[in-house]
């Protein structure tokens, strides 16, 4: 099993929509949120994935289909 | 021995022993290195650190490493020009400028690298590793030589050959990744979770971000033992925004300088700046965008530092600004032409940015200013290559004399 520390950043017209539970359904992922500030206008969240490395892989996918971004936690780490 | 005592979650305030992590368990928030002020304030005076080398070194009391020898390959104690030439044309009559170009490898990441690599000794890793797309790489590679580490720099595979000339003659292995700048990003993280390595911005992260508190001591120091009155920064991640933030207030707080007074600005080039829009809307979450901007050393969408340098700004009633890529190349030939100082491109957004905050009232001609240039312009002459443009004779005085004579008629 695997593990994957993501934040999910998502955009207004998102705000209203279970993706996360939707993740979980989906697939074959257990979803642990961390920490969270969600609003009217937008909101991220910090969680934590853990599941087979491919159906991570494809979970995440799916959730950037749905126009949500996905960084891992530690922020950009390609540094010029 | 160090002053280091823990590491400290920025966001839930978790402790942790001092080892090669660097989120929370809990929250997943950033951990940062907590020291022992109260035995630092013992011991570290402005003797103590005169007493040192004449490297960011002489600071080390204040550093988070623990053992007797570091990886050094000459680092730090760079000039501060009194920028007078410069000042005249813009109206400050105290204008400084840290000159960090001149480090071993030709910008500030020798500091924060210098520290990595110490660390990565002392966790007795044997790979130091870096995803990047400039001057990171060639500091880690640099330093992998110095340390007898070997030196892993991971690069997004469409990067001009050029580019990798300042890096790969130290030695490393080059490993060109095919994919989005995201992907890069992503496969990194994730080989910093799976390999013992020490990825110097990742798993070492919070002991090399410490290295670029010698940017903020070394400029109290030059200036006399005080913290200056407006300092502007290029920002990518934020992380060394914060950290020379940090190092006026430890300064203050050890009695070594007076109170800090300094009101911190941020730099950032319109195509890559998710902290200055979060200023401008007055707002504290950073959104994160793609860049797009040719000061490709701060292009950095998604910062990890990003909150905390807005509560910087917030906490130094400072401000941040962004400035577009004709603006960043006016200021590199600005700032060459008057202070005899090639930067490359963050230098130019740092420059363009203070003629911003001096047209906007924020910086006033008495106002103690520094400026930080962190980088070569000779990493980054594609931005300037047009200003290549000889004067071309045949070998006879005659013909010289004649190019002159047209050149003195179109002035």
């Amino acid at each position: 099993m695997a593990k994957r520390r993501v934040k999910f950043t998502f955009p207004q017209q998102l705000i209203t929509e279970p993706v996360i539970y939707q993740l979980g359904k989906k697939f074959s992922v257990v979803t642990n949120i961390r920490r969270a500030d969600v609003r009217k206008d937008r909101g991220w969240v910090v969680l934590e994935l853990e599941g087979d490395e491919a159906e991570i892989e494809k979970g995440i996918a799916w959730v950037s289909s749905q126009g949500v971004r996905v960084d891992p936690v530690a922020g950009d780490v390609v540094e010029g | 021995m160090s002053f280091a005592k823990s590491l400290r979650c920025r966001e839930c305030g978790r402790e942790y022993p001092l080892n090669p992590i660097y989120v929370c368990e809990f929250c997943f928030g950033p951990l940062e290195v907590s020291y022992d002020y109260q035995a630092m304030a013992g011991a570290v005076t402005r003797e103590s650190i005169t007493r040192g080398p004449l490297t960011m070194w002489r600071y080390r009391d204040l550093l988070p490493v623990e053992s007797d020898e570091v990886v050094d390959i000459n680092t730090g104690f760079t000039p501060l020009v009194h920028a007078k030439n410069l000042g005249h044309k813009l109206g400050l009559d105290e204008l400084y400028l840290k000159n960090d170009c001149v480090n071993p490898t030709y910008s500030f990441k020798d500091r924060v690298v210098s520290v990595a690599a110490t660390k990565a000794l002392e966790f007795k890793f044997d790979v130091l590793a870096c995803a990047s797309t400039g001057n990171l790489a060639c500091a880690v590679a640099a330093h992998g030589a110095k340390a007898g580490l070997k030196a892993y720099v991971f690069v997004p595979a469409d990067l001009e050959q050029g580019k990798l000339v300042g890096a790969a003659i130290y030695g490393p292995t080059l490993v060109a990744v095919h994919g989005s700048y995201d992907q890069v990003n992503r496969l990194c993280t994730e080989l910093a979770d799976r390999y013992r390595w020490a990825f110097v911005n990742i798993n070492v992260r919070p002991y090399y971000a410490e290295g670029s508190k010698t940017l903020g001591y070394e400029v109290a120091e030059q200036l006399g033992w005080r913290a200056p009155d407006q300092v502007v920064v290029p920002v990518a991640s934020g992380s060394m925004f914060t950290k020379i933030w940090k190092a006026f207030n430890e300064f203050s707080n050890l009695g070594i300088i007076g109170p800090v007074g300094t009101h911190m600005h941020v730099a950032q080039a319109a195509g890559s700046s998710p902290i200055a829009s979060a200023y401008e809307a007055r707002r504290m979450d950073i959104r994160p965008v793609k860049p797009n901007t040719i000061a490709k050393s701060l292009a950095i969408g998604n910062p990890a530092d990003g909150y905390f340098a807005l509560k910087a700004i917030k906490e130094s009633e400072g401000s941040a600004v962004s400035v577009s890529d004709d603006e960043i190349v006016e200021s590199m030939k600005l700032l060459a032409s008057t202070e005899g100082i090639f930067a490359e491109t963050a230098g130019g957004v740092a420059i363009a940015s203070l003629q911003h905050l001096v047209a906007a009232g924020r910086i006033k001609r008495g106002d103690l200013t520094v400026v930080y240039i962190t980088g070569n312009g000779l990493k980054t002459q594609e931005a300037v290559a047009h200003v290549v443009q000889p004067v071309t004779i045949q070998p006879h005085i005659a013909d010289f004399e004649a190019a002159m004579e047209l050149l003195s008629s179109r002035e």
